[in-house]
């Protein structure tokens, strides 16, 4: 398996979580397996001893069925919202932040993702900072759109820097597909609204009198003559800013035609969508459909009162006093089986794993703190 | 809205309005008028109820009393207090135009509050309240006051909305008498109506 290295004082981080794995797969173990692995682990250490880290638990993961063995991994950055203020703004710095991580992996990712919200007004200062951010990255990068990308202009801006927001595309035998699935009925024209005020109005997440995200019927028509030339045991993974599932109307974490999108997805075998807009570890499996979100970089949402998939473990409540926490990046891995396993990079926290085991065993085992693996949460309040 | 139903809510604004213009100008609540001293030279303390008084014999105007000597006017002053007119207006119920005009003025502050939270003004650079708190989410208003460690001492609510006046936002303070201040405040509590109070919880 690749082994990532992260920024250098993640590392005890990563020990910390190897071991704690080791020792939760402990009491799963039979003897003979038991033993087996002691032997080797002593056999490595006897013949290799200086290249032999004494303290590493990895030898565990010789016992891992080969189904869930990894293909490739991406990354992601996400959710900038970068306003034009000097370039010592904070979402800038995060921003950057983001793409120093990246740039620190070791393997690179194959492409990176960016999920949308680039700029915070779409405003073409703010996209232009964006991409100045992204075009430092090693790695090739793919884009997403967000709605504060789009409704200043209507997208004109982001076409002409980045491309057609929608399109799809093939690597390493997986099927990608990109959507913008921001799309809104019109309801500015007849009030008259200007730009700046529409893009004001999509710009509050609470908007009362906001209308929710659609894919739309033309792109789902595109999705369908997309889909019919790919083979339905091909891997699948679309990229999405909404959801494509309805968690919660009033902050729109909401697709109105989720139902439609996911029945074109239905007769494919291994289908994820890795979903931007919502700010939060989010989990979620509807049929042959799994859903992951991603973090974003600028600042967390909290979680919803209502709507709650009931497989995500929630991320513990962000600490307003340190401008990172709650925030941060991620990776996605292909796994030989079609499925993925996911990746929150919080600042400042331990990452945060959730693999494809843990999403086809229906169990939130994944923990940031001894009391969500004692499933017993007291949600601190700052 | 009839004729006449119009002519009402005008009058009533007007009379509101000019109420409210007579605090704003003198700047200060309703004071109590106390009478003069029966003997001309001594202290007279007035009661709450704005109408109930005291006067302390042997005792200056401006003079301090001693703790014994204080209990003692407070038990006389309370003695006195006629609690069959707690009631306001003599006994007599809430009028509903009174309840609607109480509403209205307390949304007005509430919808202020709204705007606040939701506009880059109060701060300098770009960010507002509903980023972080979308319908004022995650304030928690009910857990003040509590000992907040990064700030080193017990806060209130409005500490906590200067705090992040002054870093997220990185804008300039709001003195505890400023109408932002109640505004934001209002609101904050106003999404929160029926939730138990729960001061020091973290």
């Amino acid at each position: 398996m690749a082994k990532y290295v992260l920024p250098g004082e993640r590392r005890r981080h990563e020990y910390q979580d190897q071991r704690e794995r080791w020792l939760q797969k402990l009491p799963q173990m039979s003897r003979r397996d038991f033993f087996r692995t002691a032997a080797q682990a002593a056999a490595a250490a006897t013949v290799a001893w200086k290249g032999f880290p004494p303290h590493s638990f990895q030898l565990i993961n010789v016992a891992e069925a080969k189904e869930t063995a990894p293909k490739f991994t991406i990354a992601y950055i996400s959710d900038s919202h970068i306003l034009d203020k000097g370039m010592n703004h904070r979402f800038i710095r995060a921003c950057q932040k983001a793409a120093q991580d990246v740039n620190a992996l070791d393997p690179q990712p194959d492409f990176v993702l960016f999920g949308g919200d680039l700029a915070q007004l779409g405003k073409p200062e703010e996209l232009a900072i964006g991409q100045g951010i992204l075009k430092t990255l090693k790695a090739p990068v793919r884009m997403m759109v967000g709605e504060h990308d789009w409704y200043l202009d209507m997208g004109e801006k982001w076409r002409e820097m980045f491309g057609e927001p929608t399109y799809s595309f093939d690597h390493k035998g997986v099927h990608f597909i990109v959507l913008n699935s921001v799309i809104v009925e019109d309801y500015w024209t007849a009030p008259k609204m200007t730009p700046m005020q529409r893009m004001l109005a999509m710009a509050q997440l609470d908007n009362p009198n906001g209308r929710p995200f659609t894919v739309g019927e033309a792109q789902r028509d595109w999705l369908k003559k997309d889909l019919a030339k790919v083979d339905k045991k091909t891997p699948i993974i679309v990229f999405s800013h909404s959801p494509l599932y309805k968690y919660y109307r009033p902050w729109n974490f909401w697709t109105d035609d989720a139902e439609q999108v996911q029945q074109i997805l239905a007769p494919f075998s291994s289908v994820t969508v890795i979903h931007a807009h919502t700010h939060q570890p989010l989990t979620n499996r509807i049929n042959n459909i799994t859903f992951h979100g991603v973090l974003s970089t600028a600042w967390p949402w909290p979680y919803a009162p209502q709507g709650l998939p009931p497989l995500t473990v929630q991320m513990v409540r962000a600490d307003p006093f340190n401008q990172f926490d709650g925030c941060g990046w991620g990776t996605v891995t292909a796994l030989d089986n079609g499925q993925v396993n996911k990746r929150y990079n919080l600042w400042d926290r331990n990452p945060m794993d959730v693999t494809w085991d843990d999403v086809s065993a229906g169990k939130k085992w994944v923990a940031q703190t001894d009391a969500q693996l004692k499933g017993n949460v007291s949600w601190p309040s700052y | 809205m009839t004729q006449w139903g119009r002519s009402v809510m005008i009058f009533v604004t007007l009379a509101l309005g000019g109420s409210l213009a007579a605090l704003a100008a003198g700047g200060d609540a309703p004071r109590h008028q106390l009478p003069a001293a029966a003997d001309g030279q001594s202290k007279v303390v007035g009661l709450c109820d704005g109408k109930t008084s005291v006067t302390v014999t042997g005792v200056a105007p401006g003079e301090r009393m001693d703790a014994t000597k204080a209990r003692e006017v407070a038990t006389e002053l309370m003695d006195k207090y006629d609690a069959t007119l707690q009631v306001a207006h003599g006994g007599t119920e809430h009028t509903s135009r009174e309840l609607r005009v109480w509403e209205a003025e307390t949304k007005r502050v509430i919808d202020d509050g709204y705007k606040l939270f939701h506009s880059p003004e109060i701060g300098t650079n770009g960010i507002s309240c509903d980023m972080c708190h979308p319908d004022a989410s995650n304030t928690h208003p009910e857990t003040y006051p509590k000992f907040q460690t990064q700030l080193k001492k017990v806060a209130l609510l409005r500490d906590m909305i200067n705090w992040c006046i002054e870093n997220p936002l990185e804008g300039p303070k709001l003195a505890d008498g400023d109408d932002k201040m109640k505004a934001l405040e209002a609101y904050i509590l106003s999404t929160r109506k029926g939730v138990p109070l729960d001061p020091g919880k973290h």
